[in-house]
């Protein structure tokens, strides 16, 4: 079953700007999925529109199978968003920013209360919950967002760009936490700029770009298209000059540091042979850039939207 | 959501709003009673007894209603407007459009908000009164039907304000331009007896005649008006801006893009 279904999304603005071109897209049960794409590419649009705070131009969205138009309490019921900005009371307490949100759910204050001291504990907030929320660290505030979004346990969990400012410690933290409800069976829809995120966390996505789905797969299948991954190598002793190795495009960054691009067809078994071969110890090993990263500028400055019009006429978008 | 669900909506949002204006009870419910007791002591006490009896009641008696109705109307105008455009500005009005919640529910959550405080603060001001004059309750019945019509006819229309406003200039142009000449206008320091027959006709379009002489009326069983003619305006006025209230909620004027 999909956990949503968006067909033929448009979104034209009251200023003229057109933020969807008809946009289709789908989300299985159970998925963590990424939502990505530049600034001003339609993202947030996309998540206003399904969350019921942008109304829509054109198209249908479908959330569990009902539909916005038809039944839209009952879709909406069914998510928990995390929105990008701020946007809880500044006067009002941890615990009652949560408690209200669960009552307007529909929550009977009593489960209201146990949830509260669920999330806001997993997501270490318990000992703040009589502080307002004013007083709480940016970092805190973004967990008070996830914790307010899971007090009626929705089936669908939507963060616009969760992590944005937050430090990696805790960055890894809310991953673990995202994690864990992704296997207790909540469907997970996650736009982020941290691509790193994207490609340890979600198992599918699709990148949007102006206002066009340009990219709808896998995660798996998109990294595979992934054809020359660049390595930074750093070297025990300074080399006096670049090394030639056979079928290996090698660049010097400094005297103990070689970038070397690796194809697809080659190992790094055959790297290392080389460099052995000539002397060369190599201290420590890391990826230029991140994957996905990689990947994503490369779609794109390829993929422009009439590039990706014309693909998806074709139908070559799905996966 | 079933219609437990909805009721427990209500129930947030009504509390919420509750919470809120007594939190802040320095500046929602504490300026209204100084503001009436300079009132009662200039005009009841200094300048009332050379105006001598008006409608068969000392001055400050005649008075006292208006004032307490004057409390009642701002007060409820002032709440809806400031916390739903707060709510906007802060964004946290989110928090209700994304939840399953009928607007017609948010709507009346918010109303209520609003009638609480205007009752609170009129009872407030009652016994603020009290402390300067008798007064004796005509018909609690009639009194009672006035407040709350009062109340909610001008937190819907707060709720429009909010609605529509842009920034904090925004909140206080109605209030200062429009509801305050209102109110000075509405009988609250005069009988329209007093006034030639063209300025007496042009007082009868103004709403705020009508419920401060049908609330005089519950309190000392005088009134320039008919009561009922008043109770009907009220409630046709409160209806007739409920519906606008609803349908501006549901196309998403102000809050939705």
């Amino acid at each position: 079953m999909h956990a949503l279904e968006i067909r033929q999304l448009t979104k034209t603005y009251k200023n003229g700007v057109v933020a969807l071109k008809g946009i289709d897209l789908t989300v299985d049960e159970g998925d963590f999925f990424a939502l990505l794409g530049p600034n001003g590419a339609g993202k947030s649009t996309t998540i206003g529109i399904i969350s019921s705070l942008v109304n829509k131009t054109g198209g249908s969205v479908r959330v569990y199978g009902v539909d916005m138009d038809t039944h839209l309490e009952e879709a909406k019921s069914f998510i928990g968003l995390v929105p990008q900005e701020i946007n809880f009371s500044q006067f009002e307490t941890v615990l009652d920013i949560v408690v209200n949100q669960a009552g307007f759910y529909g929550v009977k204050r009593r489960l209201a209360l146990e949830r509260a001291e669920k999330y806001l504990g997993k997501l270490g907030l318990w000992d703040k919950r009589d502080h307002r929320s004013r007083t709480l660290s940016g970092g805190m505030k973004r967990r008070l967002m996830i914790a307010r979004a899971m007090l009626h346990e929705p089936r669908l969990l939507i963060l616009d760009e969760p992590t944005a400012g937050v430090d990696i410690e805790l960055r890894r933290s809310l991953w673990d936490f995202l994690r864990e409800m992704n296997a207790g069976g909540t469907t997970i829809i996650l736009t982020t700029h941290y691509l790193e995120e994207a490609e340890s966390l979600c198992r599918n996505i699709a990148i949007i770009d102006k206002g066009v789905i340009i990219e709808h797969t896998t995660m798996k299948r998109l990294l595979a298209q992934l054809n020359v991954e660049t390595f930074i190598l750093d070297l025990r002793k300074p080399l006096a000059a670049l090394p030639e190795l056979d079928c290996f495009a090698v660049h010097r960054v400094d005297e103990t540091t070689l970038s070397v691009d690796i194809s697809k067809e080659r190992s790094v078994n055959e790297l290392f042979a080389q460099l052995s071969a000539r002397g060369i110890e190599v201290a420590s090993m890391r990826n230029k850039a991140n994957r996905l990263e990689e990947l994503f500028v490369r779609l794109l400055a390829e993929n422009g939207p009439s590039a990706a019009a014309a693909k998806a006429a074709a139908g070559a978008t799905r996966p | 959501m079933r219609r437990y669900g909805y009721l427990i909506a209500f129930v947030t949002i009504f509390v919420k709003e509750v919470t809120r204006f007594t939190r802040i009870w320095l500046q929602t419910i504490l300026p209204p009673a100084i503001t009436m007791t300079l009132y009662f002591v200039i005009f009841g006490h200094l300048i009332g007894p050379r105006i001598g009896d008006m409608g068969g009641f000392r001055y400050i008696q005649y008075i006292a209603p208006g004032l307490i109705m004057m409390s009642v109307i701002t007060s409820a105008y002032a709440n809806v407007v400031s916390s739903f455009f707060g709510a906007k500005f802060q964004k946290h009005i989110e928090e209700m459009l994304v939840a399953p919640i009928p607007n017609w529910v948010i709507l009346s959550g918010y109303v209520c908000g609003g009638v609480a405080r205007g009752v609170i603060v009129g009872i407030v001001v009652t016994v603020v009164a009290l402390f300067f004059t008798d007064l004796h309750m005509h018909s609690f019945w009639i009194t009672a039907a006035v407040v709350l019509l009062t109340s909610i006819l001008f937190s819907l229309g707060g709720l429009i304000n909010g609605i529509f406003a842009r920034s904090f200039d925004d909140i206080s142009i109605i209030p200062t331009f429009v509801l305050t000449p209102l109110t000075y206008l509405g009988g609250v320091f005069y009988s329209i007896d007093l006034l030639p027959g063209f300025w007496q006709r042009v007082s009868l379009a103004n709403p705020i005649l009508y419920m401060v002489n049908a609330f005089r009326y519950g309190i000392l069983g005088v009134s320039d008006i008919d009561v009922a003619t008043a109770l009907f305006v009220l409630a046709v006025f409160s209806a007739a801006l409920f519906a606008v209230c609803l349908a501006l909620l549901n196309r998403g004027v102000g809050i939705r893009t």
